[in-house]
């Protein structure tokens, strides 16, 4: 809670102000009664019609400023939350895109996707509930405290036990609210799940007849959600009744032991009547008390689950090393396990000089993308090192490491935004390198028929474009700021072979002295490479050229015989 | 148009009809009681007296008994009073909730390709918890206040009518000030809660690229297009919290000038003779009991209205236009022969930009087609209009001579099983995931599918094994693997047609080998449509159309096309290099 807190530091002054302009309006809707009782009591009975006009001319002032202010501290009140806010939901998504990948994968992106929106959502209604409706109430119970204190001490005393008891109440409660709505937010969590999981797979559900059973599926979270949110609120439900409850109790007290002070001659009967109406004007204030502490539980348990990612620690850090290497590119004795699956990758071996190509073939499932992912540090390798640039790229700075690659990853999907914003990815590249990269990425031509050429808007994931054609924009956006090593990872697998024959022929034409580095099921996209990888369960089993492959690997030789029926031997 | 909201709302309050009917009843008694307990107290004042020495100690304690009793039980009953609306807004929520995500699954494909998820997620659960909060919390207090209110005022025209007068000119006054508010604040409202949908949206799908994001170090400028929105989002939510400031502040100043109103005009009353005192001073007193609910309840009104904008982008979805439904004489789809012809089919997913000129092709049951062609020729797009993701825009498609249109859409479905090139998994166990589209299916026939798809072995060496729970839609999982398990889930089904879109396009020619026999299986006595790019998965094909310029250029098996040589064999022999 300390650090969603802290957000609150640079407003300080401001909500000061606000919280203290409030309490000018609640002190001037307070004298208003005051004014009344002036009115009823001394001025009609002496029928002084002149104090009356001017006691009610008073009374319309009072509540004509009790509303500016109330006015003014309610915009202030909701710009503080408003920036606070939006520093908060700032700082969170800076945080997300800083998180590693083993921490992405962790906490899911649909947890992440629910904590920058509906977390961040109770936080403000939070900040925004407590300056607006938590002033009143408190100073009223504060306020009628301090003046039953200067009447009659004794009396006060029950009140204070009373006021004790009632704060008790509300921290019990509230402790016990908290993880419910904790929980409640998790429930949440699934239900953005399924809801993403629907948009994305649309097709495949619909091509399947399976809506009744997503429907079901989520109905399982809806009506989780639905429990966890009971659960939190019926505890919740419980404070402004206890509460009401107490301070009722401490009304009856006080008529209780008003009367044994009353008969031992140390008060007077009046005073309680006087006490009495104090209480009554506590307890109206306390009307709206009970929505705070729901917005105030609801508002910590998510501010917890904010502080869980902005304090997430940084697990990968820049680990200074002197070693070098002669490779552009290499593994040395690169070992790594991911997701508990024994072992993704194993003493993977192999260096690669500036401008050369690798090629990597091996089964499904038998570790490519992990090797490619480990060059990137995306994740980090359980041993060995890692040559990029002929330094261990652990020793390097996120910048400096990945502004080296393009890459083209297998499962990545397009923006919705525009064809030029979708190859100059957020890098604000001119509209020529764009187009030298499209036309590179034989992606130019279709690009051209389009409605609207470059500044066509794509759909969600690219969706009015074929598989091939978006595959092209991927490979246009790798190679849009001639990166210094080029990695495709099964990029052409949409591709027919002549389109993908053209584009490994551009790519060597117009990125001479690139370091490429190619994954593909097709062994006519590898056969050029100058070391080709053959992967075999996280192990690399061959390497060399295409030629050395097709004479020592029988692996090699049998895919390649398969696919070429023949031809290429 | 308020009354509007409210009857497409109350739809959704009726099953809770006969509980909130009771909550009026029960609130009636606390209040009662809470105006019970003041009496009791003065009795119990009474009971003391004035003189020391002289109180009646039972009679105090009989009435403090009572106030107590009193107290206890308006709590009870608040308890049960609030706890009872809450379920009711968790019950309407809930329905909402349930509505929203059952029209969703109702929406055509296109929907999904234009409107973001994070809007989606943000109407589902954000617009819907603001309509809860109405229902759970503030309902309660506005009930309680209209109580106090009516009984007060009713108590006011007993004592004086004509000093009511007074309400007569300002409370008309406060409802044409706050309807004049509400009118200018509405629009600002809807206007925040799109901007946090479009927030979520771009939240949403720019989480889902961190990777791509990372690679390039963009991190910067995807930030600042965040804050961008995120600025766009507060500036909204601002914007309408600001004008709605005014709105519980205005109506508070009419409540209390009404105040003045009344001790002024009422002492000319009674300086007229018009008037007791005592009565003026009783007026005064229940006047006094308006202004503590009123002023809560004005402070209700910008959540009210936050509530009738989120209520609305509830309700919008809901009227969003479903899928074109079955036709009344829909022929029910039991089984196909397989018999598919395209006759003349026009389509544009842009009809100015057409993918289909006069596609004519026929595909006889129990064959094995296939379709290639350059990309982007619209091979995807014949599988679309063949599962009726859209509809030809000229033409026809039948199946076993009967228009696809006129099959009951879930049941034509179901009759087709398709592997796509981009494999959806969900966020459940491995298990569930092959069992999708076969709920019945016992553990052996998944593990049976799966060893025909070779991810058999794969599966066993992830911890949990089959009971292996995705997350992300299966983050961590090559795209190679997905694609086996899509065959095995493919295998699984009972379909009379086969269709694979590049279904195996990143699984590797060995492990395709090994699942050519399971293919074969799946085959057997099945009309098969194929769309590939490796022609060594094609050859075998009984007709193989190629596709060029939205139309088909040529067909024929692989060795009249390779004699023919046209674009077969050029295509074929880029392959071969």
């Amino acid at each position: 809670m300390r650090t969603v807190l802290g957000y609150l530091r640079p407003f300080v002054r401001r909500v000061t102000a606000g919280v203290a302009i409030k309490f000018t309006a609640a002190i001037l809707e307070l004298a208003l009664p005051l004014l009344l009782a002036r009115i009823i009591d001394v001025h009609v009975p002496a029928g002084d019609m002149d104090a009356i006009w001017r006691t009610g001319g008073m009374m319309t002032l009072l509540a004509f400023s009790a509303a500016f202010c109330n006015i003014t501290a309610n915009r202030m009140a909701a710009w503080a939350s408003m920036e606070i806010t939006r520093e908060l939901r700032h700082d969170l998504y800076s945080r997300v895109e800083r998180l590693s990948c083993a921490q992405m994968d962790r906490f899911s992106v649909s947890s992440l996707v629910s904590r920058l929106t509906n977390d961040t959502y109770h936080v403000h209604q939070m900040f925004d509930k407590i300056q607006r409706g938590g002033i009143r109430a408190p100073m009223l119970v504060l306020g009628g405290m301090v003046l039953t204190f200067l009447q009659e001490p004794v009396l006060a005393l029950v009140q204070l036990a009373v006021c004790v008891l009632t704060f008790f109440t509300i921290w019990a409660v509230t402790r016990r609210g908290i993880p419910r709505y904790a929980k409640a937010q998790t429930a949440v969590d699934a239900v953005v799940r399924i809801i993403r999981e629907n948009a994305s797979g649309v097709r495949v559900i619909k091509a399947l007849a399976c809506q009744e059973q997503e429907r079901a599926r989520f109905e399982t979270a809806n009506a989780s959600a639905r429990r966890a949110e009971e659960d939190a609120g019926c505890t919740m439900a419980a404070a402004n009744p206890l509460t009401g409850f107490f301070l009722n109790t401490g009304l009856v007290l006080v008529v209780a032991v008003g009367a044994v002070r009353v008969q031992e001659g140390q008060m007077a009967a009046g005073q309680i009547v006087a006490f009495l109406s104090y209480f009554t004007l506590i307890q109206n204030a306390t009307l709206g008390m009970a929505k705070i502490f729901v917005k105030i539980s609801k508002g910590i348990a998510s501010a917890r689950r904010i502080e869980e990612i902005l304090q997430a620690p940084a697990d990968q850090t820049v680990r200074p090393s002197d070693a070098v290497s002669e490779a552009e590119l290499g593994m040395e004795q690169v070992s790594f396990s991911y997701l508990g699956v024994e072992k993704e990758l194993t003493g993977a071996d192999f260096t690669l000089q500036k401008g050369e190509m690798l090629g990597i073939l091996g089964t499904t499932g038998s570790g490519k993308t992990t090797l490619v992912s480990l060059l990137l540090r995306l994740y980090d390798a359980g041993e060995g090192v890692v040559w990029v640039g002929g330094r261990d790229a652990a020793s390097l700075s996120r910048e400096d490491l990945r502004g080296r690659f393009g890459v083209v990853f297998q499962n990545e999907a397009l923006l919705h935004d525009s064809v030029y914003e979708n190859i100059s990815f957020l890098r604000g590249l001119s509209r020529e390198e764009v187009t030298a990269a499209a036309k590179t990425a034989q992606a130019w031509d279709f690009i051209q028929e389009l409605p609207d050429g470059l500044d066509t808007q794509l759909d969600i994931r690219g969706a009015n474009l074929s598989g091939g054609q978006r595959q092209r924009l991927l490979i246009a956006r790798a190679l849009a700021a001639k990166p210094e090593i080029l990695v495709l990872d099964s990029a052409d697998s949409a591709l027919d072979y002549r389109t993908a024959a053209a584009l490994h022929e551009a790519i060597r034409r117009d990125h001479p002295g690139v370091t490429l580095v190619v994954i593909s099921e097709r062994i006519a996209s590898l056969w050029e490479a100058d070391r080709i990888l053959v992967l075999e369960d996280g192990v690399i089993t061959a390497q060399g050229t295409h030629a050395y492959l097709m004479e020592s690997c029988g692996r090699y030789r049998r895919m390649a015989e398969l696919q070429m029926g023949g031809a290429a031997t | 148009m308020r009354t509007e909201l409210f009857r497409r709302l109350a739809r959704f309050l009726r099953p809770y009809a006969v509980q909130l009917a009771v909550l009026p009843v029960l609130l009636v008694v606390t209040n009662l009681l809470a105006l019970a307990a003041p009496l009791l107290s003065g009795w119990a004042v009474d009971a003391v007296g004035v003189e020391a020495g002289k109180v009646d100690f039972p009679g105090v304690f009989r009435n403090c008994g009572g106030m107590l009793a009193c107290y206890g039980l308006s709590a009870l009953l608040n308890y049960i009073v609030a706890t009872r609306l809450l379920r009711v807004g968790q019950g309407v929520s809930h329905d909402l909730r349930k509505a929203a995500f059952d029209r969703m699954s109702e929406l055509p494909v296109e929907y999904f390709d234009t409107h973001p998820a994070g809007d989606l997620i943000s109407r589902i659960c954000y617009d819907v918890d603001t309509v809860n909060a109405t229902i759970s919390t503030d309902l309660l207090q506005i009930g309680t206040s209209v109580l106090t209110v009516a009984g007060s005022f009713m108590m006011l025209l007993l004592i004086s009518p004509r000093l009511t007068l007074v309400f007569f000119v300002t409370v008309p006054l406060s409802a044409v000030l706050t309807r004049f508010q509400m009118k200018r604040v509405h629009p600002l409202f809807r206007r925040r809660s799109k901007k946090l949908g479009a927030l979520n949206g771009f939240a949403e799908e720019r989480i889902d690229r961190q990777r791509a994001i990372r690679t390039y170090g963009v991190e910067e400028a995807d930030l600042r297009q965040f804050e961008t929105y995120n600025r766009e989002a507060s500036e909204a939510y601002y914007q309408a919290d600001r004008a709605s400031a005014a709105l519980g502040p205005s109506v508070n100043f009419i409540n209390n000038v009404s105040l003045a109103a009344i001790s002024m005009f009422g002492a000319v009353m009674y300086l007229g003779g018009g008037l007791s005192l005592g009565s003026l001073s009783s007026f005064v007193l229940y006047s006094r009991k308006f202004s503590g609910p009123i002023r809560e309840a004005a402070n209700l009104l910008s959540e009210l209205q936050a509530s009738a904008a989120a209520a609305e982008r509830v309700l919008d979805l809901l009227d969003e236009q479903p899928e074109a439904g079955d036709r009344p004489d829909a022929v029910p789809a039991d089984h196909f022969q397989g018999d598919i012809t395209f006759d003349r089919v026009e389509f544009g997913y842009d009809p100015s930009r057409p993918v289909l000129k006069g596609f004519t092709a026929r595909i006889k049951a129990g064959s094995l087609a296939a379709v290639v062609g350059p990309t982007g020729a619209g091979k995807t797009t014949l599988v679309s209009l063949l599962l009726r993701f859209y509809e030809p825009q000229g033409g026809s498609i039948t199946i076993d001579g009967v228009p696809v249109g006129r099959y009951s859409r879930d049941g034509l479905r179901r009759r087709l099983a398709l592997v796509l090139q981009d494999t959806w998994l969900f966020g459940g166990t491995i298990a569930e995931n092959i069992a999708y589209g076969a709920p019945g299916a016992t553990r052996e026939q998944i593990v049976e599918a799966a060893k025909a798809a070779r991810i058999h072995r794969f599966i066993t060496s992830l911890p949990d094994g089959y009971d292996t729970v995705l997350t992300d839609g299966g983050a961590g999982i090559s795209k190679g693997q997905r694609q086996l398990l899509a065959i095995a889930r493919c295998l699984l089904t009972d379909a009379d047609i086969v269709i694979l879109d590049e279904a195996t396009s990143n699984v590797d020619t060995e492990t395709e080998g090994e699942i050519s026999l399971a293919m074969e299986h799946l085959r057997q006595g099945r009309t098969c449509f194929v769309i590939a790019h490796r022609l060594a998965t094609v050859r075998n094909a009984d007709c193989i159309l190629v596709l060029d310029q939205g139309g088909v250029a040529e067909q024929g098996t692989h060795g009249e096309l390779l004699e023919a040589g046209g674009i077969y064999a050029a295509l074929y022999a880029a392959q071969w290099g």
